[in-house]
């Protein structure tokens, strides 16, 4: 031990440059022994900018310096001849590696309420149950009021008395719980984007008229060789359910019928288009409402009253026929 | 190889009248054969009968052309002509524009056209009326649109742009590779 001390003395003495491992200003460093991490700042701007090196170079080492003295606080210990510290928790957390996961798609429903803006009513996790007099879960084991339990279910009036009730509400549920889990296999499918074909149709309570046309039309095509060789009833539309095929004309079909049909095109489309320039003829027109104002401001003495009108009149045709429109005037041009 | 469609036609159409009006009749009802457009990987190809029938023996991915193309049907729908369809607006043009000899090279090199380049206008353009473009000697050079009508040509300045360039038969050298 002593002769440590004197080889640490000796080496102080020796070399007065070695600077001394104590900091001014330490608390102003940051520290993060679990980073290993120590950050410093620069103060004197001033001094800073005349000689940038020299102080980047003293506060880099007054950072690694307090880091180092902070690690030696740290409880060590020795293992095989190696000392080891057991860094902390980090202070300073780093933003994440992985982008934030992306929100879930929403399901089908969940568009369309939020579409309807309808919004979902919290209610109450648990139920009274009136035969056992407890409050039990609305749903899931054990609920409260579950009519699969019940002993007794009595005939409707119009069902059929030989019809097993429990058997027909046992099937009612699986057919509900099938539907759920198609329509979750569905949204899953729809969230990932991948195609998936139609089932036909899943059971409702009360078929509407649509819903009835859609089953004759998935009806139709539930035959091996979908629907080939169906029957058409006698005056059958096409259905509506049907998606409708993309057609073109055959490349070598009837050429003139082509051409017919093409010609008459061209023939509809001249007829919207308006032989008349608008801006020209509000132009005449303007002009000419003004001719005729400055007419009735400063009548001629030199006709008499009643050969003005028709003079007027003669005039006025003639500007329109001079004019023409645009179309015949450019003809007569060329 | 297929014939268009009907909205297809419409708009195909629609810019051919802008450059010759009326007379599309004259490309559709020719008195010396049974002429059709032909709608192939999205280019409007005009061609006999004769050739028609020959073409569509051949398989639709080693077709590159066949009669002469219009030119082609953008994505978004809209019609675009090409210089290659130009034999067939020229001698049916309904607005023309002649050009100076000094501006013609600055026309086929893909520039638009200054009042300074024009040498003379038919009457009665209106302004984005399509044009075809001739040189003096009245050989058609390429096709365009008319920025100006001809009353404003009359009165702006030399370095205004008058014609729009859309093609011209520089392209044939410019773009040989993808012209069909």
């Amino acid at each position: 031990m002593a002769s440590k001390q004197t080889v640490v003395d000796s080496i102080l003495t020796t070399s007065p440059s070695i600077p001394s491992t104590t900091v001014e200003n330490a608390a102003l460093i940051d520290i993060d022994e679990g980073l290993l991490m120590s950050s410093n700042v620069v103060h004197d701007l001033k001094e800073f900018r005349q000689n940038t090196e020299t102080v980047l170079k003293r506060i880099s080492r007054d950072a690694t310096q307090v880091l180092f003295n902070s690690l030696w606080q740290l409880p060590v210990e020795q293992v095989e001849g190696n000392y080891l510290i057991t860094l902390p928790e980090i202070k300073m957390w780093l933003p994440r590696e992985k982008p934030v996961p992306k929100k879930k798609p929403l399901t089908k429903w969940q568009e369309y309420a939020k579409g309807k803006g309808i919004l979902n009513k919290k209610k109450s996790r648990m139920v009274y149950d009136e035969a056992s007099g407890e409050y039990k879960p609305r749903w899931g084991y054990k609920r409260a009021n579950d009519d699969t339990k019940q002993w007794l279910i009595e005939v409707p009036a119009n069902a059929d008395p030989f019809e097993d009730q429990f058997a027909k509400r046992q099937t009612a549920k699986k057919e509900r719980v099938a539907k759920n889990e198609l329509h979750r296999l569905r949204n899953i499918a729809r969230a990932q984007k991948v195609k998936v074909p139609g089932v036909g149709l899943t059971p409702t309570e009360n078929p509407s008229k649509d819903h009835l046309s859609k089953a004759l039309a998935v009806a139709h095509k539930s035959t091996a060789s979908i629907g080939k060789f169906t029957e058409k009833l006698p005056k059958e539309k096409p259905s509506k359910f049907t998606g409708k095929k993309r057609k073109f004309e055959p490349s070598i079909g009837n050429l003139m019928k082509e051409k017919e049909k093409q010609l008459q095109m061209l023939e509809i489309n001249a007829k919207k288009i308006p032989t008349i320039d608008v801006t020209k003829a509000t132009n005449r027109a303007l002009r000419e409402e003004e001719r005729s104002k400055t007419q009735e401001r400063r009548p001629s003495k030199k006709t008499p009253k009643k050969l003005r009108g028709k003079k007027a009149a003669l005039g006025g045709e003639k500007v329109r026929k001079g004019g023409g429109n645009k179309k015949t005037r450019g003809k007569r041009r060329l | 190889m297929r014939p268009l469609t009907q909205e297809e036609t419409n708009t195909f159409f629609d810019k051919l009248s802008k450059y010759i009006g009326e007379n599309i009749k004259l490309l559709i009802d020719r008195q010396d054969g049974t002429y059709c457009f032909r709608l192939h990987k999205d280019r409007v190809y005009y061609m006999s009968e004769e050739q028609l029938k020959i073409g569509s023996s051949a398989a639709g991915e080693c077709l590159v052309s066949i009669g002469s193309c219009f030119g082609k049907f953008t994505k978004s729908g809209k019609f675009h002509l090409h210089i290659t369809a130009l034999d067939y607006l020229a001698p049916y043009a309904k607005h023309k524009v002649w050009l100076k000899s000094s501006a013609e090279q600055q026309f086929l090199y893909g520039h638009h056209i200054m009042k300074s380049g024009l040498g003379r206008i038919t009457e009665s353009t209106e302004q984005y009326q399509g044009v075809i473009v001739y040189n003096m000697n009245d050989l058609p050079l390429g096709f365009g649109v008319a920025a100006k009508s001809t009353l404003a040509c009359r009165n702006c300045d030399p370095m205004t742009i008058v014609v729009f360039h859309q093609a011209d038969t520089g392209q044939y050298i410019r773009e040989e590779d993808t012209l069909t």
